[in-house]
């Protein structure tokens, strides 16, 4: 896999708990990304994943366990959310994007109110993001004037926006008709190619292929199994990620 | 009925400043402590939440006469303080709407959707950026057409001061009364009244008109909520 060097560790998530009420939902769980990785995370629902993104950005306060960004804690009471979110990228499940504003000021907002970057400059960078994600056509377009694939590839270009360490995919494809899928995984794979660090839960097992470095196989709120995608395909360990990927395969396709 | 036709501009001339100066007043104070408290009760901690809800339980329910009367000769007769007739019915109107228009904007940005919060977050906005840009500019939308009911309800709330003696178009129609009945004979103030009503009906119309105008400016895709269908 990758060279271990720690400067090259961009995210560690070590051993990580998470309770809500009396559901466990994280039982341990330990992961580590280094520059350039793109890893997937699958699983049944219910499993921790969507909260394990949380709890590694803090939008989820984990009930133990410690999150670094590079050689950095950021688990700590002390250390600055702020700072350490606009690092991280996260694209929803269903977009969240800001319907009050245009795809342009979606993208620029965060670099001019976060950053403090002045308009003109966060103005150009935002139409790189959305040329980037093939939507320089539709910057002045209000969320409710974008299809679905559209508004998850704005979602995409504000986190670049951002020029974070890494991106976290909350099943980016999940919410979209069938054939809006295939352009935002294109914009992912093209983004995994470039060499963006990218932790994503997803059952496109066809992305997953393509570009993942890693599957991590989560259940019951631990990770039961992980590895490379030709490993785990042909040969993985535990009855229940054969299981699993084969329902997939069968569900999404190769 | 050249007495009614007569009796139109004194209305005007000594009722109308009144009643608008009445109405733009409690509004503003309305707002300047409808807006803060619907803030700390969707934002403040439990005993400021507390706090609030008490002050908007009462002021929503008690009636707006009780207050008025209660802050004016009701203060006089027990404490000696006897408040400005104007500025008793400012206060009591004043402090009511604030309760009704905290829940215009309690309900405002209660109805703005969670995610827009969590993804202003996920980039690393801090809580109050993310109030200030991303919820409070939606909120402000969504509170347009509960607003405009509340200047049309408080418009018509002003009438009330007349109990005590403020001279707006109420009083001042209230008072033209023996002058019609002497001139024109007692059936005359039925016509008096619908004049005054109609004045009424104008301002209520005008202001309903320029809010209206307010909510097409900022209108944009996704907030029109207008429910059409097409057929």
């Amino acid at each position: 896999m990758t060279g271990e060097s720690t400067n090259d560790i961009v995210l560690r998530a070590q051993d990580i708990h998470k309770t809500y009420g009396d559901l466990e939902v994280l039982r341990g769980v330990s992961c580590e990304l280094a520059r350039g990785e793109t890893k997937v995370v699958i699983g049944p629902s219910g499993t921790g994943k969507s909260t394990l993104l949380r709890c590694i950005n803090q939008l989820t306060i984990p009930d133990s366990g410690r999150v670094w960004l590079g050689d950095t804690e950021i688990t700590c009471k002390d250390c600055d959310i702020n700072a350490v979110r606009a690092q991280i990228g996260f694209v929803f499940q269903d977009f969240n994007l800001f319907t009050h504003l245009t795809a342009l000021q979606n993208v620029r907002i965060g670099p001019m109110r976060v950053k403090k970057m002045d308009r003109p400059t966060a103005t150009r960078l935002a139409v790189e993001e959305l040329e980037r994600v093939g939507l320089g056509d539709k910057a002045g377009a209000y969320p409710a004037e974008l299809s679905g694939g559209q508004k998850q590839r704005v979602s995409i270009a504000r986190a670049l926006a951002m020029f974070p360490q890494l991106i976290l995919f909350d099943e980016p494809t999940s919410a979209l008709d069938p054939e809006l899928i295939g352009e935002v995984l294109e914009v992912m794979i093209s983004l995994a190619k470039e060499g963006m660090t990218m932790l994503c839960v997803t059952h496109e097992m066809g992305f997953a292929r393509t570009v993942a470095d890693e599957i991590i196989f989560m259940e019951g709120g631990i990770i039961l199994e992980q590895g490379a995608p030709d490993r785990l395909f042909s040969n993985a360990r535990e009855p229940r990620t054969r299981e699993f990927l084969n329902k997939i395969t069968e569900l999404y396709g190769e | 009925m050249d007495t009614i036709l007569h009796s139109i501009w004194p209305i005007v001339r000594d009722g109308l400043p009144n009643t608008v100066l009445l109405t733009l007043g409690l509004l503003g104070l309305g707002l300047a402590l409808g807006f803060p408290i619907a803030f700390a009760q969707v934002y403040g901690y439990r005993p400021l939440r507390w706090a609030c809800k008490g002050y908007e339980q009462f002021f929503r329910g008690v009636p707006a006469l009780v207050l008025i009367l209660l802050l004016h000769s009701g203060l006089a007769r027990s404490f000696h303080i006897l408040l400005p007739t104007f500025a008793s019915g400012l206060i009591a109107l004043g402090l009511r709407s604030s309760a009704y228009q905290s829940q215009i904007f309690r309900g405002a940005i209660q109805a703005v959707h969670p995610g827009q919060m969590i993804a202003a977050r996920s980039i690393g906005m801090s809580k109050w950026q993310a109030i200030r840009h991303i919820v409070l500019p939606q909120a402000f939308r969504l509170s347009i057409p509960p607003w405009t009911n509340e200047y049309s309800s408080v418009l018509k709330d002003t009438s009330l001061v007349s109990a005590i003696g403020v001279v707006e178009m109420m009083k001042k129609t209230m008072l033209l009364m023996p002058t019609v009945q002497y001139r024109e004979g007692a059936k005359w103030i039925l016509m008096l009244l619908i004049v005054a009503a109609l004045v009424y009906l104008l301002l209520t119309y005008a202001g309903n008109m320029g809010l209206g105008l307010l909510e097409r400016r900022v209108r944009l895709p996704g907030f029109e909520m207008t429910g059409k269908v097409e057929r």
